[in-house]
C-alpha cells in the first residue's frame, strides 16, 4: 500500500485520533471513582491533620478506611456561616472554597468544622484557599477554644516548585504556626504574616518564609489574611460566649 | 529472519549501555536539560521522574517501532507526539488512581515528560527505523542514562541545598549556625542555575576521563 498518499494519511490520522480518544476516555472514566475517592480522603486527612490527628496514616495498611474512621470519630460537627456570622444551611464538607473565595465577602459561604481531641477539648477547623506562584494553594487552620491561638495548620498546593514553594506542606513549615495568634492585644484581627530573614520564634504574629519560595510565601500570607479574615465576625461572637 | 541474532547480542547490549556512558542523553547529547534542571531540587522527585521517563520512553519506542512501517512520513512527528502525549496522560491517570501521594509529588512534571526532547529524539532517530526489541532496549538505555544523571544531580542538590537525603536529615542539627554551629545550607543549590553548574561539572569530569568525547573540530 502507498503510505505516502493523501487518502492514506488522512485515514491514518483519523483512525489514530479515534483510537487514542477512546483509549484515554476509557481510562479516565474507569479510574474516575478511584481518583475521586482519593481526593475526598485527602481532604478529610488534611482536616484531621490540622488538629494533629491521623498523622500516621501513611503507615496504615488501608489508609482510606483508617482516615474515614478517624474522621467520623473526631469531627463532631460541621456548619456553614456567612461573613456576618449567621449560620446558613448546607453541608460544610461539600463547599467549594475555590468558588467561595472568588465571591465578594458578603456572599461567601464559610465552612466550619469542629474537631474533638481524645481528651475532649474542642478545636475549630477552618479552610483557606489562595494563590501560590504556579497555581492554587490551600490549607486548614485549627484554633483553640479562645478562637485566637492556632493549634495546627496544614497547607497544600497544586503545582508549586518542589524544594522551593512546595515546602509549604512540610512539617517544618507547618509546625511554625503552632501557638501563633490571630488577634492582637486590643482584639484586632492581624492574621499571621509570613516574613523573610527574621527570627520569628518569639513573634506571635509571624512565621519564617521559605528561601527561594518568596512568591509562594507571600501567597500563604495573603491566603491567611483573606480566608481567616472572612471569619472575624464569627470568631468575635464565639469569643463573647 | 534466518540469521536471528540473540536477544542480548553485543550490538543490542551496546544499545543499553552506551546511553549510560559515552552517549549519555544529558551529558553528551545535551538533551532534556530543562526538566533535569527543574526536578532535581530533591532526590525523591528526581527518582520518580526518572522512573516515569523510563516507562514512557520504553513504551513509546516500542509502539512507534511496531507502527513504523505504517506511519505516513509527512505526519510522523504528529503521530509520535500523539503517542507520547497519550502515554503520559495514561501514566498520570494511573498514578492518580493508585498512588495518589506520589502523583501529587510529581504534579506538573508528569505533564512535562511530553516536552522531553530525549523521547522525541529517540523515536525519530531510532524507533522509526529499527525493530521493536532493539527499540525497547534503546528506550530503556536512554531513559536510564537520563535518570542516572537526574538522580546524581538530585542527590548533590538535596545534600548541599537542604542538608537532607530522601527527606532524612543527614547534616546534624548542631552543625548549623542557627544552633551555634558553623554550617549553613547553600541556598544557591536549590535554585536552577546551580543544577546547570552541577551538570556542567559532571560533563567536565566525564570528558576529562574519556578523551573520545572532546570535540576537537
Amino acid at each position: 500500500m502507498n503510505t505516502q498518499s493523501n487518502t492514506y494519511t488522512f485515514v491514518y490520522a483519523a483512525i489514530m485520533v479515534v483510537v487514542v480518544a477512546a483509549l484515554l476516555s476509557l481510562a479516565a472514566t474507569s479510574l474516575k471513582p478511584l481518583q475521586d475517592k482519593n481526593v475526598e480522603v485527602e481532604k478529610k486527612q488534611s482536616i484531621l491533620s490540622s488538629v494533629g490527628i491521623g498523622l500516621d496514616a501513611a503507615e496504615q495498611k488501608n489508609k482510606n478506611t483508617y482516615i474515614e474512621q478517624l474522621y467520623k470519630k473526631h469531627i463532631i460537627k460541621t456548619y456553614i456561616v456567612n461573613s456576618k456570622g449567621e449560620k446558613i444551611k448546607g453541608e460544610a464538607f461539600k463547599v467549594d472554597m475555590k468558588k467561595e473565595m472568588a465571591k465578594p465577602l458578603e456572599k461567601r459561604k464559610l465552612p466550619v468544622f469542629v474537631g474533638q481531641q481524645s481528651d475532649g477539648s474542642k478545636n475549630l477547623i477552618l479552610p483557606m484557599r489562595g494563590k501560590g506562584l504556579w497555581g492554587p494553594i490551600w490549607g486548614y487552620v485549627s484554633l483553640q477554644e479562645d478562637y485566637n491561638t492556632i493549634v495546627g495548620a496544614n497547607f497544600d498546593h497544586k503545582s508549586e516548585t518542589p524544594g522551593l514553594g512546595a515546602e509549604i506542606n512540610t512539617e517544618r513549615f507547618e509546625q511554625q504556626f503552632v501557638g501563633k495568634q490571630l488577634f492582637d492585644s486590643n482584639n484586632n484581627f492581624v492574621s499571621v504574616s509570613v516574613v523573610k530573614g527574621q527570627d520569628t520564634r518569639n513573634m506571635v504574629h509571624a512565621v519564617d518564609g521559605i528561601s527561594g519560595g518568596t512568591i509562594t510565601s507571600n501567597g500563604v500570607d495573603a491566603m491567611l489574611e483573606e480566608s481567616l479574615g472572612s471569619y472575624v465576625t464569627h470568631f468575635k461572637e464565639l469569643q463573647k460566649q | 529472519m534466518s540469521d536471528r541474532e540473540p536477544l542480548f547480542s553485543p550490538k543490542n547490549l551496546r544499545l543499553l549501555t552506551n546511553p549510560l556512558g559515552k552517549d549519555n542523553p544529558i551529558t553528551v547529547q545535551v538533551l532534556g536539560i530543562c526538566s533535569a534542571l527543574a526536578v532535581t531540587v530533591k532526590l525523591k522527585p528526581s527518582v520518580v521522574m526518572a522512573l516515569s521517563v523510563v516507562v514512557v520512553m520504553v513504551t513509546a519506542n516500542l509502539v512507534v517501532s511496531l507502527l513504523r512501517k505504517t506511519v505516513p512520513s509527512r505526519i510522523r512527528i504528529i503521530v509520535q507526539l500523539v503517542i507520547i502525549a497519550s502515554l503520559v496522560i495514561l501514566v498520570d491517570q494511573v498514578l492518580k488512581a493508585f498512588v495518589y501521594d506520589i502523583s501529587k509529588q510529581l504534579s506538573v512534571f508528569v505533564g512535562l515528560i511530553i516536552t522531553n526532547c530525549i523521547i522525541m529524539g529517540r523515536l525519530e532517530a531510532f524507533a522509526l527505523a529499527n525493530k521493536p526489541w532493539p527499540s525497547l532496549l534503546d528506550g530503556l538505555g536512554n531513559g536510564a542514562g537520563y535518570g542516572f544523571i537526574l538522580i546524581v544531580v538530585g542527590f548533590l542538590r538535596e545534600l548541599f541545598g537542604s542538608g537532607t537525603i530522601w527527606d532524612y536529615q543527614v547534616i546534624p542539627d548542631s552543625w548549623y549556625v542557627m544552633n551555634g554551629g558553623f554550617y549553613e545550607n547553600n541556598g544557591m543549590m536549590i535554585l536552577p542555575p546551580m543544577a546547570l553548574i552541577t551538570v556542567g561539572i559532571i560533563i567536565w569530569i566525564q570528558r576529562s576521563r574519556n578523551k573520545d568525547l572532546v570535540d576537537i573540530s
